[in-house]
């Protein structure tokens, strides 16, 4: 990984100086029409492909024997499903935040990660989707959560907070989806006119839904994206928030807690920025975008991961404080397992990964050196998988009756099915950087220094009057 | 074209009428066409109009020229369809016969029929009603009847149904291990016992259990008489050889003594485990659970000095633990203490100062003194002569004999060492004098103590022959295997602890080619046709009073035959009864090796009954291994822990086990249950446990000293279905001592919740509100109910691996905590079934709706509609849940265990949640029944498997909207809480705390706090 100097003048930049409209259009094109994939592509792209495919064969393996092959067992109803699916869930919450709530305070520094952040959340939120799937005793029944009008006298239970699952995480999926794709339509229509090969030109020119770049385009364009990004906001507050209920709800010490809701917003946050400065740093030393994504960039998602760490600390001190302050035996015994019970070496390193190495992150020094960063990111990362482990698995083991505790641990399967989407994510994530343009053409055109009266802010992307 | 006679077959309608011949035209034609080649039918060869219509009928689809398209693809597609058929499995014959006239009480398809029988454990028969639907046993329950039972039934009994249906069971008769018909049997045996006649049968021996079987026995005897030269020796591993040794120590003559513990105000047990083994193990458990409950009247007081953990040791209120070697001397105290000439008396007076147990012995001898006539001394039967001696003699000193106790004549067949009778055959085998060996039933090779090397010199006689249910251990070194019926297969007898008789009715038709003892013991002695029934009938039809087929029914009604219990014999207690202190064994300072039966093999009988294996041990809780079991201290002086690998070398022979720790042994025993370790059996008993038989020698029966432990440092997985015995200071049982909850009822019962703290609005109750009492007063934690709902709800057994990995699948499940000090801990049991909470947690939680509540306030599991989300496990306070993690329900699926399945209950899917119903199918059926009189249904009228099965009567089920019902006065009871009350669930099941009785001057307050020891260290499963 290439570490471009500490100290480099342009750090506090958005955009290296000395690009113009055309150079950004060439570059970031460039990735995705370039005839020739380069090696590492492919070596990245198969090895992730190939855990796809044990992940796949996971899964047959399940569907046929049943869910008798993981660890789940009686006191232990959830395991890594679970634990996984909260996981990618907050992984999927940065891109969303990225582009909606950055987009309407008016960060414009969001614009050259917002795309990928966006494809990553997709990607997130898709493997996340699959777990609560597969976790079922008999999956192919999974269609019967949804309200549809049926002969079999079917309705979802409403008070289930798995039944607001799916629909927070379905919606969110969708919204997500939209407003990748709607803030893809402009770059799209650059490939299709770039593109020297047919099949890519109808490719692209379909993608683009035959957009011109008309003034009335953007005008509809920057009505349907901010009115998206408006829907998009309270979805990145609310998908958390649900999925934080499936475990307040439940009256097991460990999960019925009021604090959930935020504390997971902010771990969501926590752990989407990770995710987006894990696959940045490598993406913009790999592909030269030093450039487009500065140390600015990463400097403020440094901070952000900083300020969502701290609250989720706080968040981590307060459930232990109300585990003592309660005065519930259970609540208390709860907690206290957490910290000195057959998992606390889980709880020791969920607080070295969650609520001390962030701390590395006050120092200047250590956010703008990009492959410390990263290393801290991806402590990140392994500290919220860690945390949902924590809570799932520590607060099931043992609850009320000392006679039902039990113990769980991840089988081969658990760890297969885990491992392997993690490769098809990173599957996806390569594809995605091979045929879209990872970075916003148009949108970095806004910030070339020609596309605003200098020291005017910066307020959506439409206000660009320039060919596409 | 051979076939030049055969008519054509009469087509429909008629339309080729063979009538029409011609027979002068066509030997005219014959004669003008000879050339004219073959002809296939004398209608053909006439030409007849007819004939040639019935040809274009018939042919006209294919012999017309050429094929439209049409018919061309109508013929390919009937070609094709029929071609399918063929190609499916070929259905099997099956042969409908509606019942042209209906059989009486039948109802097809509907109603169970109940009929009375009688199982025997070591010969001693507990009475039962088997329901049969449709012609299969598919419950077993307790005949009310009979005094073995009294409705009530124990594991052995309930799991019975599982070895029935078992697939394992041997099928066919064998001769080294080649199949063979029973003919050739008879014909085999016909020589045998020709060659023995010749010589008066000095070579024959026959080799039984323990013997009450009354036809059995008359049998015997006149195959005895016909080879008097003959020997029949009875071989039982557990055993009552020691009973009928102390029994003639004490009175001079054999005795059994029948105990009654209505009137018993004061129990002590010296090492017996009477609320969990024995013949007579459920009529005494109800007596005493009966003057277990503070309000009925006052309760009884029980001492156990004991060596191993038992459910009896569990339930006491004073247990004092001694090693095995000690317990006689510690009888001799107590003895001496309520004033019985003990011999060598200066030896009890020094041991009494000398041992810790002084102020138990005293305090224990004053009560038994002041309750005389009133108490009872119970000795088990692994005590030696000796300690059963100074039991009768403390019992006849307290004048308990005629009051609480009875003797009777012994019940058993042929009541006489068998330990000795054994040892002799062995000789005798090994000197080459035995030619022909009959073994009926049992596992000598086995079970034989090791010592006498049984194997090795049954391989001396030259025809061995064995009759057993499976083929095992002894199968294997006999020649002839023949199987055996199961009880519920065919016609016998027996006799129960008090000598009633009953007749071992069959359910069904012998499913495998089995035979009963009765024909086996029938053919040897010449009369190869006479079935079991006629056996039966010929021996009680002169010995049953009045008109025999009158007899014969109603006997067959109740389950036994009316005055034939033994009555009380008159017995005196001889001076000097009691022998002189036996010499302390040399090697008593160190280890000691306890042995016991097992609490749910038994004695390796029940090895391949998945239920029992499965069955959580019940102060272990260790399914499917026994282990070595080690007290805390001996764990902490040798290093051993939880499922360590250790060897152990008794007397020369050697053993691995695993080993396990146990709070309550005396600090130098080592205790290893029979019955385990299995070499030959099937697939079920296979591979699991132990076998203690190879340590175990003929002078050392029970126990012995000299034991030798060292660690192998490996390590064996053990499956444990409870890893923490520890309540955490948490409101979990609630326990008192009686002089405490006189003074305060209610226990400083916590205020529980009352409705209204849910979000939701209350359900409107205009109808039964079932609920459920269960009596921890009561409950002696036999693990009856687990087995009898494993048995009624079609329970898959999920094998060792599952349940380490937490995944047991019983619907009730019976919790064990300590409480107290680790060297001598006071026991809880807690029965916990669904809770059927009001506002259940489970149901909020389920997003498709697939446990919900009924009106009745049942807290229903919709198995259609589950799609197995788990969070209705996750969410239950009480875990009682239990999820189908792999489709366990296809054992259901090999052709005999399908009819194991109860047919009101639907077997579970893979990936589906279940529990606790209450026994839906037993509510809606009373429902039903009551529907169709026009009435509600009665209290008492719907009683689920487990309350049905519980000798204790702990647990009540009932309509709590009516307030006369029991289970509505049980609501009412100062000691009635619920389970985690705290949390608003508001369970339909609660319970009654539990009261002990202890001596006041030896009391000390009942807790249920137990510190932290080694037991709670993980155990690496789950």
């Amino acid at each position: 990984m290439s570490t471009p100097p500490a100290e480099d003048p342009r750090s506090s930049a958005i955009l290296e100086p000395g690009h113009t409209f055309a150079s950004v259009t060439d570059k970031i094109s460039a990735i995705v029409l370039a005839k020739h994939t380069p090696r590492f592509w492919w070596v990245g792209f198969l090895l992730a492909f190939s855990v796809t495919l044990w992940l796949f064969a996971a899964i047959g393996y399940l569907l046929l024997r049943g869910i008798g092959i993981w660890g789940v067992n009686v006191p232990v109803g959830w395991g890594f499903a679970i634990v996984n699916f909260v996981w990618w869930v907050g992984i999927g919450h940065a891109g969303t935040l990225i582009s909606a709530i950055l987009l309407l305070l008016h960060q414009d520094w969001r614009t050259s990660i917002n795309r990928f952040a966006e494809a990553m959340t997709l990607f997130a939120v898709a493997q996340a989707g699959l777990f609560p799937l597969l976790h079922l005793g008999r999956p192919w029944l999974a269609y019967w959560l949804l309200p549809y009008p049926n002969t079999m006298a079917l309705w979802p239970q409403f008070r289930s907070p798995l039944v607001w699952d799916v629909f927070a995480v379905s919606t969110y999926a969708t919204v997500s989806l939209l407003f990748w794709y709607v803030g893809l339509i402009p770059d799209l229509a650059t490939l299709r006119d770039r593109a020297k090969r047919k099949f890519f030109q109808i490719l692209y020119g379909m993608g683009s839904l035959g957009w011109r770049g008309s003034a009335a385009h953007w005008h509809r364009y920057e009505v349907a994206y901010l009115l998206l990004a408006g829907l998009a906001t309270p979805l990145v507050i609310s998908v958390h928030t649900i999925v934080s209920f499936d475990f307040t709800i439940g009256i097991i010490p460990g999960w019925h807690s009021t604090i959930f809701p935020p504390y997971f917003v902010a771990g969501a946050i926590f752990a989407g920025f990770a995710m987006v400065l894990t696959l940045a740093i490598p993406l913009r030393a790999v592909y030269g975008l030093e450039g487009f994504i500065t140390l600015r960039h990463l400097q403020n998602m440094a901070k952000i991961m900083l300020a969502t760490g701290l609250i989720v600390a706080y968040g981590y001190m307060i459930e232990g404080f109300l585990g003592w302050y309660s005065g519930n035996t259970f609540e208390a015994y709860s907690q206290w397992n957490r910290l000195t019970g057959p998992y606390r070496s889980y709880f020791w390193a969920l607080m070295l990964c969650n609520v001390i190495t962030p701390q590395l992150l006050w120092f200047k020094r250590i956010r703008s050196t990009p492959w410390i960063l990263w290393c801290v990111a991806m402590v990140v990362n392994a500290g919220m998988w860690l945390e949902r482990f924590v809570i799932v698995v520590t607060s099931l083991h043992r609850d009320f009756l000392p006679s039902s505790w039990g113990m769980y641990r991840g089988t081969v399967w658990d760890w297969s099915t885990f491992i392997g989407t993690i490769g098809f994510f990173l599957a996806l994530i390569f594809l995605f950087i091979r045929f879209l343009p990872m970075i916003s053409i148009f949108e970095m055109r806004t910030l070339v220094p020609d596309a605003e009266p200098p020291g005017e802010p910066h307020a959506a992307p439409g206000r660009l009057k320039g060919e596409v | 074209m051979s076939r030049t006679g055969g008519l054509l077959p009469a087509h429909d309608g008629g339309g080729a009428e063979p009538a029409s011949l011609d027979l002068d035209g066509l030997r005219r034609r014959l004669e003008r066409e000879r050339a004219g080649g073959y002809w296939r039918s004398l209608e053909e060869l006439a030409r007849t109009p007819e004939f040639e219509a019935m040809l274009r009928r018939d042919e006209n689809a294919v012999a017309r020229e050429g094929f439209d398209r049409r018919d061309l693809l109508k013929l390919m597609g009937v070609s094709l369809a029929l071609g399918g058929l063929t190609a499916c499995t070929r259905q099997p014959t099956e042969k409908i016969v509606p019942y042209v006239r209906q059989p009486e009480e039948i109802v097809p398809g509907g109603r169970p029929l109940f009929f009375a029988t009688a199982m025997t454990v070591s010969g001693l028969a507990t009475g039962l009603l088997v329901e049969s639907h449709s012609g299969r046993p598919t419950k077993v329950e307790g005949n009310p009847l009979h005094p073995a039972s009294l409705g009530a039934t124990d594991l052995f009994s309930q799991a019975s149904l599982y070895t029935l249906y078992d697939p394992d069971r041997s099928q066919t008769l064998e001769y080294l291990d080649e199949i063979r018909g029973w003919a050739a049997f008879l014909a085999a045996a016909r020589v045998a016992a020709d060659q023995e006649r010749s010589n008066g049968g000095a070579g024959l021996r026959i080799l039984t259990e323990t013997v009450s079987s009354p036809t059995l026995a008359s049998q015997l005897e006149s195959l005895l008489a016909a080879f008097p030269g003959a020997r029949w020796i009875q071989w039982e591993p557990a055993g009552r050889d020691n009973v009928r040794e102390g029994a003639r120590l004490a009175f001079g003559q054999d005795a059994e003594i029948v105990a009654d513990l209505r009137d018993a105000d004061v129990i002590l047990s010296l090492g017996a485990d009477f609320l969990s083994c024995g013949p007579a193990h459920l009529p005494m458990t109800r007596q005493f659970a009966r003057r277990r409950r503070p309000e009925g009247g006052p309760m009884n007081r029980l001492y156990v000095v004991e060596t191993a953990s038992t459910v009896t040791g569990a339930n006491a209120d004073h247990r004092l633990p001694v090693s095995a070697g000690a317990l006689e001397g510690v009888a001799r105290e107590i003895a001496a203490a309520v004033g019985v000439e003990v011999g060598a008396g200066s030896a009890g007076s020094r041991s009494a100062s000398a041992t810790p147990a002084g102020a138990f012995v005293a305090a224990l001898a004053a009560d038994l003194k002041g309750r005389a006539g009133r108490s009872a001394v119970l000795v088990g039967p692994e005590q030696p002569p000796a300690v059963h001696a100074l039991g009768h003699a403390i019992n006849a000193a307290l004048g308990n004999f005629g009051r609480t106790l009875r003797a009777i004549d012994p019940v058993e067949a042929l009541p006489s060492s068998q330990l000795g009778a054994l040892a002799e055959l062995c000789a005798q085998m090994d000197a080459g004098r035995v030619s022909t060996i009959l073994i009926l039933g049992g596992n000598p090779v086995f079970t034989a103590p090791a010592d006498l090397e049984f194997g090795k010199a049954l391989a001396k006689v030259k025809s061995r022959i064995h009759l057993s249910l499976y083929k095992d251990e002894t199968s294997a070194a006999c020649q002839w295997h023949v199987p055996e019926t199961h009880f519920l297969e065919a016609w016998s007898d027996a006799r129960a602890f008090d000598g009633t008789a009953s007749i071992v009715q069959p359910l069904i038709a012998p499913l495998y080619d089995g035979r009963s003892v009765h024909e086996v013991v029938a053919a040897l002695s010449g009369l190869p046709e006479s079935s079991g029934y006629e056996i039966v009938r010929r021996y009680w039809r002169d010995r049953m009073s009045g008109d025999f087929e009158v007899a014969w029914r109603s006997a067959l009604h109740d389950g036994l035959i009316p005055g034939t219990a033994s009555p009380e014999k008159r017995i005196s207690v001889s001076a000097g009864a009691v022998p002189p202190p036996s010499p302390r064994p040399a090697a008593a300072e160190g280890l000691e090796l306890v042995f016991r039966t097992d609490a749910k093999v038994y004695d390796g009988r029940f090895g391949d009954n998945g239920w029992l294996q499965e069955l959580p041990d019940p102060i272990t809780r260790l399914t499917w291994d026994n282990a070595a079991l080690f007290s805390l201290e001996a764990a902490r002086r040798l290093g051993i822990e939880k499922q360590d690998v250790v060897a152990l070398s008794f007397g020369g022979r050697s053993l691995e086990a695993a080993a396990w720790v146990e709070p309550g042994l005396p600090e130098n025993t080592v205790v290893l249950s029979l019955g385990y370790g299995r070499t030959r059996a099937g697939r079920v008993a296979k591979g699991s446990g132990f076998d203690a038989y190879r340590l175990r020698r003929s002078d050392a029966l029970w126990s012995g000293g000299g034991l030798e432990v060292h660690r192998t440092g490996r390590s064996y997985p053990l499956a444990c279905t409870q890893m923490h015995q520890n309540m955490e200071g948490r409101d979990i049982v609630r326990a008192t001592n009686l002089a405490d909850f006189e003074k305060d009822p209610s226990g400083g019962k916590k205020e529980e919740p009352g409705p209204g703290l849910s979000l939701y609005p209350p359900r409107p109750s205009d109808t039964y509100a079932w609920g459920m009492a269960i009596d921890l007063s009561a409950c002696v934690g036999c693990n009856a109910c687990v087995l009898a709902c494993q048995s009624e709800n079609n329970i898959p057994v999920v094998g060792k691996d599952q349940v380490r990995r937490g995944r047991e699948m019983h619907w009730i499940r019976i919790d064990h905590y300590y409480g107290g000090a680790p060297a001598n801990p006071r026991h809880f049991f807690q029965p916990v079934p669904c809770m059927h909470c009001e506002d259940a947690p489970c149901e909020l939680v389920c997003p498709v709706g697939a446990t919900v509540h009924s009106a009745e306030g049942l807290n229903d599991m919709v198995y259609n509609r589950c799609v197995g989300t788990r969070y209705c496990s996750d969410n239950c306070p009480y875990k009682v849940r239990r999820f189908n993690f792999y489709h366990y329900g296809t054992q259901f699926r090999a052709p005999s265990m399908k009819m194991l399945a109860n047919p009101d209950v639907t077997v579970r899917w893979r990936g589906v949640m279940e529990k606790c119903t209450y026994c839906v199918q037993r509510i809606n059926g009373a429902k039903i029944d009551s529907e169709l009189d026009d009435r509600k249904v009665r209290d008492g009228e719907i009683t689920p498997a487990c309350a049905q099965a519980c000798p204790a009567e702990a647990i009540v089920f009932g309509d709590l909207a009516d307030k006369g019902s029991r289970v509505a006065r049980l609501r009412e009871n100062p000691r009635d809480y619920s389970l985690l009350a705290e949390l608003g669930t508001r369970p339909r099941t609660t319970y009654l705390g539990s009261v002990r009785n202890p001596n006041p001057s030896l009391a000390q307050p009942v807790s249920t706090a137990f510190p932290h020891t080694q037991l709670d260290t993980e155990t690496g499963q789950k």
